[in-house]
């Protein structure tokens, strides 16, 4: 089975929990577990918050995800064109925010870690973000005869 | 995300049903800290039995919210969590200022 599909929309908060449930509906015609659904929820729902807050800094932007289904191979990308991350490594580590002013705990890129098999961030100060991430389905299932 | 509010004794139970992200957390956290000045509020009880989903704004949320009780001596507990809300909180070590318990009972009772 091969699929994609892409979705455009506006840096809204409210935007949060519609990419999600989209790329969950998305990847359940490769029948992950409720499980690996939930890893792949969680894991669109940090990337798009990161672009809404950091990338575009809570002003107006344009936030596009994409992804793919190749057999049970999910990657799905998620693409702002806001400030970008000037230091990368700093950015991944567990507990780092630029904003604890907003109260943000710092885990989104620990959780985007911990829930997906890969996961790859490109960004250019100035130019935005764009986080790859990689979920392969029936990694831990029992083989059924 | 609702959430209903219920005070016993000294602590504010907030019982929160939906999904808690950033949308949700940002609405969440004026409402409890309304609530917290009310006069006779010292700690805080999370009530997650009725969250299906959290992310790492949540986290953000419950933190904030330890802030501002723990620096008023009050102290924060959450109960309800559900495998993958639990193992978020660990990711954090939220549980080493959060006391983590089963139910509503077993938190004000203190067990
Ligand atoms: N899309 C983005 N654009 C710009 N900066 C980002 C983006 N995503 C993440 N960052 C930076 O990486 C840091 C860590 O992100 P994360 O682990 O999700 O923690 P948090 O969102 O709680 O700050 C952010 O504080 C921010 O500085
Ligand atoms: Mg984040």
């Amino acid at each position: 089975m091969e699929n994609y599909m892409k979705l455009e929309f506006p840096s809204k908060s409210q935007n949060e929990a519609f990419a999600r449930i989209v790329v969950a509906a998305f990847a359940a015609q490769a029948d992950p577990t409720l499980d690996e659904i939930s890893d792949v929820k969680t894991a669109v729902s940090e990337a798009v918050t990161n672009a809404v807050i950091h990338g575009y800094e809570n002003k107006s932007g344009t936030i596009v995800v994409s992804a793919t289904l190749q057999g049970k191979r999910l990657e799905v990308t998620v693409i702002d064109y806001g400030v970008g991350i000037e230091d990368l490594e700093q950015a991944r580590m567990p507990l780092y925010t630029s904003k604890p002013e907003l109260e943000r705990s710092g885990m989104g890129f620990t959780i985007m870690e911990n829930f997906m098999d890969e996961i790859d961030v490109i960004s250019e100060p100035g130019k935005g973000t764009t986080v790859k991430m990689v979920k392969i389905f029936g990694k831990k299932e029992p083989t059924e005869t | 995300m609702d959430a209903k509010f219920v005070r016993v004794g000294t602590t504010l139970i907030v019982r929160m049903v939906g999904e808690l992200d950033h949308h949700a957390a940002e609405k969440l956290r004026t409402k409890i800290d309304a609530k917290l000045k009310r006069e006779g509020v010292r700690d805080l009880l999370f009530d997650f039995q009725g969250v299906q989903f959290m992310d790492s704004s949540g986290l953000g949320m419950v933190l904030g919210r330890y802030k501002l009780v723990s620096a008023k001596g009050g102290k924060v507990l959450a109960c309800g969590l559900n495998q993958r809300i639990k193992r978020i909180f660990e990711m954090a070590g939220l549980q080493k200022r959060i006391t983590i318990c089963r139910s509503e009972e077993d938190a004000l009772s203190g067990a």
